[in-house]
């Protein structure tokens, strides 16, 4: 879909702690440009545009009562848009919770997302054409199955790429050491991106590790670690794009696997149940809001004339509509049938669930959904 | 008679371990946003800055090593309680739980003991995401070596809380969420110990016992109530702890009737009521008068919110089963 950008030794040969850098906080380019043509261009601002105008609508309907808890991304967006528009057609996106702005360039419906956090196990089920997996709660636990679907693919000479996504916090968890060290060992084509965005709910990146990077850490398992500017999404593009091409092609001298530290920030809470003002500074903050990745990539096209007042307006009217249209489609949807919670756990429903459900449904048949939903 | 406070099941928890760390200095608290944040739920406010970064310790995100670390200081005499953030998320500790942590004293022959309290909290109704609602008690019920604590009521928290951490073998104390700050209760200001091991009868009556703890407890004294208008008296006993088993209460309060029910949010499948109806066979068979019965979650993963309606035993539920069991 999108041409080369240029040899990757150049993105993998450097310092663990000299991040790959495109744009500067104003947008002036300071590296080099990925080659994208302005569509692509508009494109990746459109769609972090409707993560950030998302994130917001989601967090307010939580506040209102019309959703669960939601773990919120802005200020993750250059990351998750950045990443997730590199992946070819063929490969796959393992989340963990959080990259709902990465799913949507996948092609999951927002209303899918809403769904899940609204309590639907439909939410989880991602279309056939959409190569995501389902969403991965505790922590690190996707990085494991990323290697395994990655070695799935090398092993049918399918060699599609699998980007998989976790936090700062998931790199001290043991999956997170077995899943990348057995990508080394069997050469999966797996890139492993990490979101530091500074904070595993109240605990500070250098709580997790007394290691200076994350990246480095890429340096035990014998793979490359590369650190980039997570809150630039070109940087974040030209990386990420460098590892799956690594990743897909068998003919590379470098290991397959690779180990992205992207450095960013969680503007808001960890989820809607956390409350940050508890354990972090409002100047730290302020700080990281300065590297916001959508007015610096707004910035950037603007001076390239690809954007201009108008469009962005346009873009404006088109994202709120899509997220209002998509809340609309998720509250219209009707509460699950009590027999999905039977139907879905076995290829077969064994006789005694069978049973369960009968008795279940005698029961409700009795007394009336009033019996379950009572206070 | 000592001061009180009125308190709900969390700040009881919170003011159990603080009264343990002011009576006894080798007693400390490590866990994921313990410290500063005190706690995701507050269960540890105040602690940090009370007692500081030694003994109240933010972690890294890390399970396995949470409780492999306590099993380690445990060993070298020290009284950790990890805790771990929800029950879901145990799991990548399950190892360290069963493979060191229930067998430290037998595999030493009793030269390492393991005087630590895992605490976390469990169960559902709390419109929670995914893997933040699960009841497994069964699991850790089921390995040898380890007591299986749920209390139920603010007193209950902090007295086995308290005795939990002054056992001088490992605990598994589970703490239901639902009803961290559904009600108060008055709570002694000094510490004190409620017994591990032993059962409380909440409501007498001659007609059914009924068997519950955690969150349930609740929903079943409410079907109890309510029965009572038709005429059916429920004994309710609340088992506090679910290894060991109170034997003795269970078979007293079955003999009493001969009809029983079972009521626990976790799955049917080998629950812990299936263990109270193989001790009522065991023990007092000739007393039986109609078929122990079940009132439990389904044999399904836990769903997401907008069905745990549906999974949970509610009152009405709860009511049914007696009244299956009585009428018999």
């Amino acid at each position: 879909m999108y041409e080369e950008v240029g040899p990757t030794v150049s993105v993998f040969d450097r310092a663990y702690d000299d991040p790959v850098r495109v744009l500067d906080e104003d947008g002036e380019v300071v590296g080099d440009v990925p080659d994208l043509d302005d569509e692509a261009l508009v494109e990746m601002y459109r769609h972090m545009r409707l993560a950030r105008h998302f994130d917001g609508r989601a967090v307010s309907l939580q506040r209102q009562g019309r959703m669960g808890t939601y773990p919120p991304l802005s200020g993750q967006e250059g990351a998750q848009i950045g990443s997730a528009t590199a992946l070819a057609e063929d490969d796959w996106l393992v989340p963990s919770y959080r990259e709902h702005g990465a799913a949507l360039v996948r092609g999951l419906p927002l209303k899918q997302t809403l769904l899940y956090w609204m309590g639907h196990e439909a939410g989880n089920a991602t279309p056939e054409d959409v190569n995501v997996f389902p969403v991965a709660v505790p922590i690190a636990s996707q990085i494991p199955h990323a290697t395994g679907a990655a070695w799935a693919s090398k092993l049918r000479d399918e060699n599609d790429a699998f980007l998989c996504y976790f936090g700062d916090g998931a790199t001290s968890e043991g999956d997170f050491h077995e899943g990348v060290n057995f990508a080394g060992v069997f050469d999966t084509p797996t890139v492993f991106f990490c979101n530091n965005n500074q904070w595993a709910i109240s605990v500070p990146r250098e709580r997790q590790t007394r290691s200076a990077t994350l990246a480095q850490k890429a340096e035990a398992y014998g793979i490359d670690g590369v650190q980039v500017d997570g809150m630039d999404p070109l940087a974040v593009y030209r990386v990420t794009t460098a590892a799956l091409e690594k990743a897909r092609d068998p003919e590379t001298d470098r290991p397959r696997p690779t180990l992205i530290e992207a450095v960013q920030y969680r503007f808001g809470a960890h989820t809607t149940a956390d409350d940050p003002t508890v354990y972090r500074d409002e100047d730290e903050v302020e700080r990281w809001k300065a590297k916001d990745p959508i007015p610096r990539l707004e910035a950037y096209l603007r001076s390239e004339g690809v954007l201009n007042d108008e469009r962005v307006a346009e873009i404006e009217a088109a994202v709120e509509t899509r997220v209002a249209d998509a809340i609309e489609a998720a509250e219209a949807e009707a509460r699950p049938k009590p027999r999905e919670m039977f139907e879905h756990a076995y290829a077969e429903l064994p006789q005694e669930l069978e049973r369960q459900y009968e008795e279940f449904a005698a029961f409700r048949e009795a007394h009336g959904d009033e019996a379950f939903l009572e206070e | 008679m000592s001061e009180t406070q009125n308190l709900t099941v969390v700040q009881a928890v919170r003011d159990g371990l603080y009264a343990e760390m002011r009576e006894d200095d080798d007693v400390l608290v490590l866990g994921q946003d313990v410290g500063k944040n005190g706690g995701v739920f507050r269960a540890t406010e105040g602690l940090f800055d009370e007692f500081g970064g030694d003994r109240v310790v933010d972690t890294p995100l890390a399970e396995s090593g949470i409780v492999g670390a306590a099993v380690g200081m445990a060993a070298m005499g020290l009284r950790p309680v990890p805790e771990i953030q929800f029950s879901g998320f145990m799991y990548p500790g399950f190892d360290q739980i069963v493979s060191h942590m229930a067998r430290f004293r037998t595999r030493s022959r009793g030269r390492f003991t393991l005087p630590m309290t895992l605490r976390a909290p469990y169960g559902g109704g709390i419109r929670a995401p995914e893997h933040h609602s699960e009841s497994k008690e069964a699991f850790y019920a089921h390995e040898a070596g380890l007591k299986v604590v749920i209390p139920s009521t603010p007193y209950d928290a902090k007295g086995l809380l308290a005795a939990s951490i002054r056992d001088p073998d490992p605990v598994i104390f589970l703490e239901p969420k639902l009803i961290y700050r559904a009600f108060r209760d008055e709570v002694p200001e000094e510490p004190y110990t409620v017994p591990i091991g032993e059962a409380a009868t909440r409501r007498e009556g001659g007609d059914v016992a009924v068997f519950t703890y955690g969150a349930m407890t609740r929903p079943t004294l409410e079907a109890a109530e309510s029965l009572a208008e038709e005429g059916i008296d429920c004994e309710v006993v609340d088992l506090r702890t679910v290894s060991p088993l109170d034997r003795e209460a269970v078979v007293e309060a079955f003999e009493a009737t001969g009809r029983a029910v079972v009521v626990h949010e976790a799955p049917k499948t080998g629950g812990l009521a299936a263990e109270i109806t193989a001790i009522i066979q065991e023990e007092a068979l000739l007393y039986q008068e109609a078929p122990v019965k079940r009132v439990t979650g389904f044999d399904v993963p836990y769903p997401l919110y907008a069905l745990e309606d549906y999974y949970l035993p509610t009152a009405t539920r709860i009511e049914e089963g007696i009244k299956e069991a009585v009428e018999f």
